[in-house]
C-alpha cells in the first residue's frame, strides 16, 4: 500500500541537485578526456564522443534502474549473479587480453568488462541476502555472505583485476559493518584472518601478475623498480604537483599532453585534471564528489526498508572506495591498482555501471516513506 | 519499521551512517591534504620536474666542411644518415637497455656499455652508433616504447664520392677517442663528436670540424620531438680547396694499379702537391664508419698495409736516385770537377771487399755527366769515399733528407740520412768506412720517402729553391664566405751555384734521352730524371724472375719537366718491380704528359683560376 502511495512521487529539488552533481562530474570527466586525447586517434570516433555515447547508454541504465521497483530488481539478484559468474568464467577463456589481463568481452567494435557489472550485482546479492531474513550469528552474518562473494572475487582476481577485486572486498566489508557485526564475530574474523594471513599472502602474492607485484613493490619501496613501474607513479605525482594552485589550463598540461603520463584518459584522468586545473579545480571536484556521497548517504538513512538502506550503503561505499583509492593512487598514497575514477574516467562498462548504481540509489529515495518528510 | 528492520537495528544503522559520514570526511580531508602538499607545498618542485620532463637537450652535430680539388671537384661531402643516441637521464635500467639494443642491432653489449659510460654530463645524450641502416632505424623506432631514452637523429655523415681516390690524402673521420678528449685541442668536443682521424681530415680538422649546436626540444614520453624550444645552430666547418688535381691523382693511382707503391707530383715553383698516390688504398667511407674489432684487425693486419701512405710514410733506400744529391754535393764540395774522370771496370775495391757496379763489364772512363746518365756506381763509390759520410749527410740534409718535409699530413716519416753521429746515437757503434760506399749509391742505412724524393727533384729543378709541400690551396670560410688562400711556404735555398744545377739538369735530361730512362722519353715535353733500383735483399742469386717477389728490388724514378723551365716534379716508387728504368720511368712519363695535356693552353699559374673565380663570386677581397 505504501509502495503504491510513494510510487506517484515525481522529481523534486533533491533529485535535481543529485542529477546536477552527476552531470557536473560527468562534464569534468568529458573535458579531461577530451583534453588528453584530442590529438589521439580513438578509432571509430574521438574518445570524448565515445564517452558521450557511453553516458547516453548510462543514462538509459540510470532511468531503468530508477524506474523499476528496486524490490523487483533485488529479486533478480541471484539470477543476475549467476549470469555474471558465467560471464566471468567466459572471459577467462574467450576474453580479450589487454596489458596482461583478460578482462574484456568483445561485442563487435565494443568490449565490456563483466567485473564492473559484477560489483553492482554483488551489492544487490548482499542486500537481498541480509534483508531477506534476520541474519544472526557470525556464520550467517559473516561466513555465508563471504562465501557468496568468494566465487566472483576469485574469478576477478584470476583475470587479474586487482582493482575490481579490492572493491569487491570493500563492498562486502562495508555492508558487513552496516548490518553490524558483534564484537565476538569480529574478533573471530580477525583471528582467522591473522591465522590465515601467511596462506593468503602466499596465495595472493603468488596469484598476482609480475606487473602487479612490481606495482606494489614500487609503492612499498620506490627504489625497487626493475622495469620502471615507479615511473607511472612518479609521472602522475609530477602531473598533479606541477598543476600548483591554478593549474596549467585546458590543453596546457605538459605531462598529459606530451604523454609522459600513461593512461591519462582512464585510470589517471584525475592527474590530468589536477594538472590542468590546479588545486582549485581539485577542491571543486572533491566538493562535488563529497556532495554526491552526502546526498547518497541521506538516501541510505531515509530508506524505507533494510533492502533499500543496504543497497544505498553498498553503492555509496563502492563509489567512495573507487574515488578514494583512485585519487590516492594517482597522488602516490596507494599502490597503483587500476581502479577508474567513477563518472570521470573514460570507459563504457564503468560509466554505465556507475550511472546504473546511481539510478538505483535514486530509486531507493523515490520509494522512501513520506513519513520522513 | 518494516520487515526485518527492527527499531534497535534501525538506530544502530543510523549511528553507523553518521560514523561513515565522519569517516568519509576524514578520508577526503586526507586526500585534500595530500593534494595540497603535492600542488601547493611542493608544486614548484614538481613544476620544475615537469619542465625537465618535456624538454631535452639534443646536440646538433655540425656538418664538416667540404673538400674540393684545385678545380673545385668535390672530394668529400656529407650525406644524411641515422644516428642512435641515448639520453642517460631517461634510462631507468641501463643493463636492460643494453641487452635490448644489442639484440636489436646485433651489437656487442660491451661496446654499448662503453659508449654509455663515455665522458660528459648526465644531460648529454650519448651517441651509440651512426650510419644505421634504414632497417635498423625503423626497428628502433618501432620499439620506441620499450627503449626509454633512445632516440634516432638524422645527422650528416661524411661521404667520399670518389671512394678510394686520394684516400690516403683525404684520410677518414671517426669518433673522437677518449684519449683525444683529454687533449686541449679537443676540449670543446664531446663523446660522439666526429673528428678527422687520418690524412687531411685529421691535419686540417680544426678548419673543417665546425661547431656543434644544441637545441632544447619538447618531447613526449615516447621521445617524439614536438617542437624545438631553443636552437643554437650548429656551425658548419670551412671548405677546403686542395692543391691536387683529381684527374692527375686518379691517373697516378691507375698507373700503380695493383702494384704497391707511390707516386708524388709537385709543382716545383710553389710546392703544390698535384697528386699523391699510394697503393694499396682503403675506402675512407668504410673507415669513417664504426668498425667492428674484427674489421679493424683485418685492415691493420692486411699484408699490403693499405692504411700506410707510402708517399709520406713509406721509407725506402733511394738507390741510384741518391746520385742526384750526391752529384750536387760532389761539385759543390769540389770533390770533383765536371771534367774529372774515374775509370770504371765493373767494381770498386775497398780493403779486401769488392763493391760491384751494376754493369759487370764496367763503364770505362766516366765523368760526372756520364756517371749520372749511365748511373755508374763505381764513380759514386769513389766520390763517396773521397767525401766521407758526414759531408754527404750535410748535403743530404740540405735537400731535406732525414727530416720532415713539413707537409701537413699526420705521421710523416723522415727516413734516415746517416752520419757518424747518427750511428753513434742510433746504433751505439762507430761508423765503418765501408758503409760510406754503400750510402754513396743510396743503399745501406739511407732511407727516404717518395715525398722527400719528389721534393728533392723539385728543388733541383727549381735551382735549389725549396718549398714546403702544400696540400691546401685555400680555405673557404662558411660564415663570411671569405676565401683565404694558404700561401706557398719557401723553406730556403740550397747554397749551390746555378752552374751546378745547370750541369746536373743537363745530365738528367740525357738520362731520359740516351741513358737509363729512355722509356720515359716523351714526344710532348722534355723530361729530365734519374732512375733508381733499391736493393731489398743483399744476396741475389739467379735471374730476376726466379727471386720471390718480396725480395725483388724496388723501382724508383724521379723526374721533372719541362727541362727548360720545370713545372712539375715527379717521384715514382714501385715496390718489388725491379729496375727503375723499366718499371718506374714509364709511369712518371705518363703523369707528366697527362699534366701538360690537362693544362694545355693555360699559362703558368693559371691552374688556380677556378679558385680565383670563386673569390670573385663571393665578392669578398682576400
Amino acid at each position: 500500500m505504501i509502495d503504491r502511495m510513494t510510487e506517484a512521487r515525481g522529481f523534486d529539488t533533491f533529485d535535481l541537485r543529485y542529477i546536477g552533481l552527476i552531470a557536473a562530474i560527468l562534464g569534468i570527466g568529458l573535458l579531461s578526456i577530451h583534453s588528453v586525447t584530442h590529438d589521439q586517434d580513438g578509432g571509430i570516433a574521438p574518445y570524448y564522443l565515445k564517452q558521450v555515447a557511453w553516458i547516453c547508454v548510462g543514462t538509459l541504465a540510470f532511468i531503468v534502474m530508477w524506474a523499476w521497483d528496486y524490490h523487483t530488481i533485488a529479486r533478480l539478484a541471484y539470477p543476475a549473479y549467476a549470469v555474471v559468474l558465467f560471464l566471468l568464467v567466459f572471459v577467462l577463456f574467450e576474453g580479450r587480453t589487454s596489458k596482461g589481463a583478460q578482462r574484456w568481452i568483445a561485442l563487435g567494435p565494443f568490449s565490456f568488462q563483466p567485473s564492473e557489472f559484477a560489483k553492482l550485482v554483488l551489492i544487490l546479492v548482499l542486500a537481498q541476502y541480509y534483508s531477506k531474513a534476520p541474519r544472526v550469528g557470525w556464520l550467517q552474518r559473516v561466513i555465508v555472505p563471504g562465501l557468496l562473494m568468494l566465487p566472483g572475487l576469485l574469478l576477478i582476481l584470476k583475470q587479474p583485476d586487482l582493482g575490481s577485486g579490492l572493491s569487491f572486498v570493500a563492498v562486502y566489508a562495508a555492508m558487513l559493518l552496516m548490518v553490524g557485526v558483534r564484537s565476538q564475530a569480529l574478533g573471530i574474523a580477525l583471528l582467522f584472518s591473522v591465522m590465515l594471513f601467511p596462506f593468503v599472502w602466499e596465495g595472493a602474492w603468488g596469484a598476482l601478475h609480475d606487473y602487479q607485484r612490481q606495482r606494489i613493490m614500487a609503492f612499498v619501496d620506490p627504489s625497487y623498480d626493475p622495469s620502471g613501474k615507479g615511473y607511472h607513479a612518479l609521472q602522475s605525482r609530477i602531473a598533479i604537483g606541477s598543476g600548483e594552485l591554478m593549474g596549467k589550463g585546458l590543453f596546457g598540461g605538459t605531462q598529459s599532453q606530451l604523454k609522459f603520463l600513461p593512461e591519462g584518459h582512464t585510470d589517471f584522468v584525475f592527474a590530468v585534471y589536477a594538472e590542468e586545473w590546479g588545486f582549485v579545480g581539485v577542491l571543486v571536484l572533491l566538493v562535488l564528489f563529497v556532495s554526491l556521497i552526502w546526498l547518497s548517504l541521506d538516501i541510505a538513512s531515509k530508506a524505507k526498508d533494510q533492502l533499500g538502506a543496504l543497497l544505498a550503503v553498498g553503492i555509496v561505499s563502492m563509489l567512495c572506495f573507487c574515488i578514494v583509492v583512485n585519487i590516492g593512487m594517482t597522488a602516490g598514497m596507494f599502490p597503483i591498482v587500476g581502479i577508474p575514477l567513477p563518472l570521470v574516467s573514460y570507459g563504457g562498462s564503468a560509466t554505465i555501471m556507475s550511472m546504473a548504481s546511481l539510478g538505483l540509489l535514486l530509486n531507493v529515495k523515490r520509494r522512501r516513506l513520506s513519513l520522513f518528510y | 519499521m518494516l520487515g526485518s528492520y527492527s527499531e534497535a537495528e534501525y538506530g544502530d544503522f543510523q549511528r553507523r551512517l553518521i560514523l561513515l559520514r565522519i569517516g568519509l570526511l576524514l578520508v577526503v580531508a586526507l586526500l585534500a591534504l595530500r593534494l595540497w602538499h603535492l600542488q601547493i607545498r611542493e608544486g614548484a618542485y614538481y613544476r620544475d620536474l615537469s619542465e625537465n620532463n618535456r624538454t631535452r637537450q639534443v646536440l646538433m652535430e655540425p656538418a664538416r666542411g667540404l673538400i674540393y680539388d684545385r678545380h673545385g671537384v668535390l672530394l668529400a661531402n656529407n650525406v644524411p644518415s641515422f644516428s642512435l643516441y641515448v639520453a642517460l637521464d631517461e634510462v631507468k635500467d641501463r643493463e636492460a637497455l643494453i641487452e635490448k639494443l644489442s639484440d636489436l642491432l646485433e651489437l656487442d653489449p660491451a661496446f654499448i656499455r662503453k659508449k654509455l659510460g663515455g665522458k660528459g654530463g648526465k644531460l648529454l645524450p650519448r651517441k651509440i652508433k651512426d650510419r644505421l641502416t634504414l632497417r635498423d632505424a625503423v626497428l628502433i623506432e618501432s620499439h620506441r616504447l620499450d627503449l626509454p631514452g633512445v632516440m634516432i637523429q638524422v645527422e650528416s655523415q661524411r661521404n667520399y664520392p670518389g671512394g678510394v681516390t686520394a684516400s690516403h690524402l683525404l684520410g677518414y673521420v671517426g669518433e673522437v677517442s677518449a684519449e683525444q678528449l683529454e687533449k686541449p685541442e679537443f676540449s670543446d668536443l664531446h663523446q660522439g663528436s666526429i673528428v678527422g682521424q687520418y690524412g687531411i681530415e685529421k691535419s686540417f680538422d680544426r678548419y673543417v670540424r665546425g661547431q656543434a649546436g644544441s637545441k632544447r626540444v619538447e618531447v613526449d614520453a615516447h621521445g617524439h620531438e614536438k617542437r624545438a624550444v631553443v636552437v643554437e645552430k650548429p656551425q658548419a666547418g670551412n671548405d677546403l680547396y686542395l692543391t691536387i688535381d683529381v684527374r692527375l691523382q686518379k691517373l697516378a693511382e691507375e698507373l700503380l694499379g695493383r702494384e704497391y707503391g707511390a707516386i708524388v707530383a709537385l709543382d716545383p715553383t710553389n710546392g703544390d702537391i698535384l697528386a699523391m698516390a699510394s697503393r694499396p688504398a682503403f675506402d675512407p667511407n668504410v673507415l669513417s664508419r664504426e668498425l667492428t674489432p674484427k674489421q679493424w684487425v683485418e685492415i691493420v693486419q692486411d699484408e699490403g698495409r693499405p692504411l700506410n701512405n707510402r708517399a709520406s710514410q713509406g721509407q725506402y733506400p733511394p738507390g741510384s736516385t741518391f746520385k742526384v744529391p750526391m752529384a750536387v754535393a760532389a761539385l759543390e764540395s769540389k770533390t770533383v770537377s765536371p771534367f774529372s774522370t774515374v775509370t770504371c771496370n765493373g767494381g770498386y775495391q775497398f780493403g779486401n771487399r769488392i763493391f760491384r757496379d751494376w754493369k759487370a763489364t764496367g763503364h770505362g772512363a766516366v765523368n760526372l755527366h756520364s756517371a749520372l746518365v749511365h748511373s755508374c756506381d763505381v764513380y759514386f763509390y769513389t766520390v763517396g769515399q773521397r767525401m766521407g759520410i758526414d759531408l754527404m749527410a750535410e748535403f743530404g740534409k740540405e735537400f731535406g733528407l732525414g727530416q720532415s718535409t713539413g707537409v701537413n699530413l699526420p705521421s710523416e716519416r723522415t727516413g734516415i740520412m746517416p752520419s757518424t753521429e747518427w750511428k753513434k746515437k742510433a746504433k751505439k757503434e762507430p761508423w765503418l768506412p765501408g758503409e760510406t760506399i754503400s750510402v754513396a749509391i743510396g743503399q745501406g742505412y739511407v732511407t727516404v720517402t717518395p715525398l722527400q724524393m719528389a721534393n728533392l727533384i723539385a728543388t733541383v729543378a727549381n735551382d735549389g729553391v725549396n718549398y714546403r709541400p702544400r696540400l691546401v690551396l685555400a680555405v673557404m670560410d662558411r660564415i663570411t664566405g671569405n676565401l683565404q688562400e694558404l700561401p706557398a711556404v719557401p723553406r730556403g735555398k740550397i747554397n749551390a751555384k746555378p752552374e751546378t744545377f745547370r750541369l746536373i739538369k743537363e745530365a738528367l735530361a740525357d738520362v731520359v734521352k740516351v741513358g737509363t730512362a729512355t722509356r720515359a722519353k716523351s714526344s710532348v715535353v722534355t723530361i729530365g730524371g734519374k732512375t733508381g733500383t733499391a736493393q731489398v735483399a743483399a744476396l741475389r742469386t739467379g735471374p730476376e724472375e726466379s727471386i720471390p717477389k718480396k725480395f725483388r728490388d724496388h723501382a724508383w724514378f724521379i723526374a721533372f719537366a719541362p727541362v727548360e723551365s720545370p713545372k712539375i716534379a715527379v717521384a715514382v716508387l714501385v715496390e718489388h718491380m725491379g729496375h727503375g728504368g723499366s718499371a718506374a720511368a714509364p709511369l712518371a712519363k705518363e703523369v707528366i704528359e697527362a699534366y701538360f695535356k690537362l693544362n694545355e693552353g693555360q699559362s703558368a699559374g693559371a691552374t688556380d683560376a677556378p679558385v680565383a673565380e670563386r673569390v670573385g663570386a663571393t665578392s669578398e677581397p682576400l
